[in-house]
């Protein structure tokens, strides 16, 4: 099984390094009004079935992949 | 009274172990390294200190990988049995993100890497840490950090605040940190996180001695604990 986790900043948390992007693709020349950074993880894993399959990404994200204070995921799953 | 062993827990990446336990063994304690790799902790270690530095390269969140090391289930029990643990700069990004501490770490509010001396206020004095301070002493203390600003929900805060959890604050804004937090302790009150490095202030010729207050206090808190386990 293959994992796609998309971790983003959650929403109203301050993102200091989208900021910085976002200055720095201002002084490009770009009309940027918003940038946010978040990080893509793929993981490749043995599950069962489908169902097992997510509730395993799920146990990841909150044990380890992501900080639920700070951040919110985004889980796509697909056969290897 | 023997010197209380201080078990200090290496990590690849840190940096400011051998500090630590310098530190450590001038202000009255037989510092014990420790690798993040063993299970158990020195036979009759009275204290833990997570030191500062860049665990496992900061890899994924500061702390992150660090926090499900083999040595830090160690820790978790002897903090759980009421042992005291100090988590200096990474180490106290290892404590938030092991549950230890409530709240999180994120990267400074101006982008940029701080380091220098810096005044902290003590909030409270009746810590266990902080017992050798004055309630409102301001501490010189310095913090080298990229990623020091403490989070976390405003109700969260208000509670750590209303119990006097919050045990140091910055006196100006340093990281963005929330509140000025600089430094936590746990509702039990023997696992204290800070961002400033008490045990690079431990004598008047690195600029500050002020450190040594908290150190000492933690040294009495490891011996306290060597004599109520025997």
């Amino acid at each position: 099984m293959k994992a796609t986790v998309l971790v983003r900043p959650k929403e109203g948390i301050l993102d200091p390094q989208g900021e910085a992007v976002e200055g720095s693709l201002r002084k490009l020349g770009f009309e940027v009004s918003r940038v946010r950074v978040g990080r893509v993880i793929d993981v490749e894993f043995s599950a069962g079935n489908a169902e097992d399959a997510r509730a395993q990404v799920e146990r990841m994200c909150s044990d380890l992949l992501a900080n639920p204070l700070i951040e919110s995921v985004e889980v796509s799953l697909g056969e290897s | 009274m023997e010197r209380p062993v201080v078990a200090v827990v290496q990590f690849p990446g840190s940096n400011d172990d051998r500090d630590a336990a310098w530190a450590l063994g001038a202000l009255g304690a037989d510092p014990a390294l420790v690798w993040h790799e063993d299970a158990e902790l020195p036979a009759g270690t009275g204290a833990v200190v997570l030191p500062g530095g860049f665990s496992y390269g900061d890899y994924l969140r500061c702390g992150a990988i660090a926090s499900l090391a083999p040595a830090m289930d160690a820790v978790l029990r002897f903090a759980a049995a009421g042992g005291p643990v100090l988590g200096i700069c990474n180490g106290f990004q290892i404590l938030c993100e092991s549950g230890l501490l409530p709240g999180t770490l994120r990267p400074n509010r101006q982008l940029e890497f701080v380091c220098s001396d810096i005044i902290v206020s003590v909030e409270n004095a009746d810590s266990l840490f902080t017992r050798r301070c004055a309630l409102g002493q301001e501490l010189v203390l310095p913090v080298k950090h990229g990623e020091g600003a403490w989070f976390a929900d405003d109700d969260t805060l208000a509670d750590l605040t209303a119990r006097g959890q919050v045990v140091l604050r910055y006196r100006d804004d340093v990281n963005g940190s929330l509140g000025n937090v600089a430094g936590l302790v746990n509702g039990a009150g023997n696992v204290m996180g800070l961002m400033p490095h008490p045990e690079h202030a431990v004598d008047p010729l690195l600029g500050s001695a002020d450190g040594g207050l908290l150190l000492a206090a933690f040294v009495d808190a490891a011996a306290e604990y060597v004599l109520a386990a025997a």
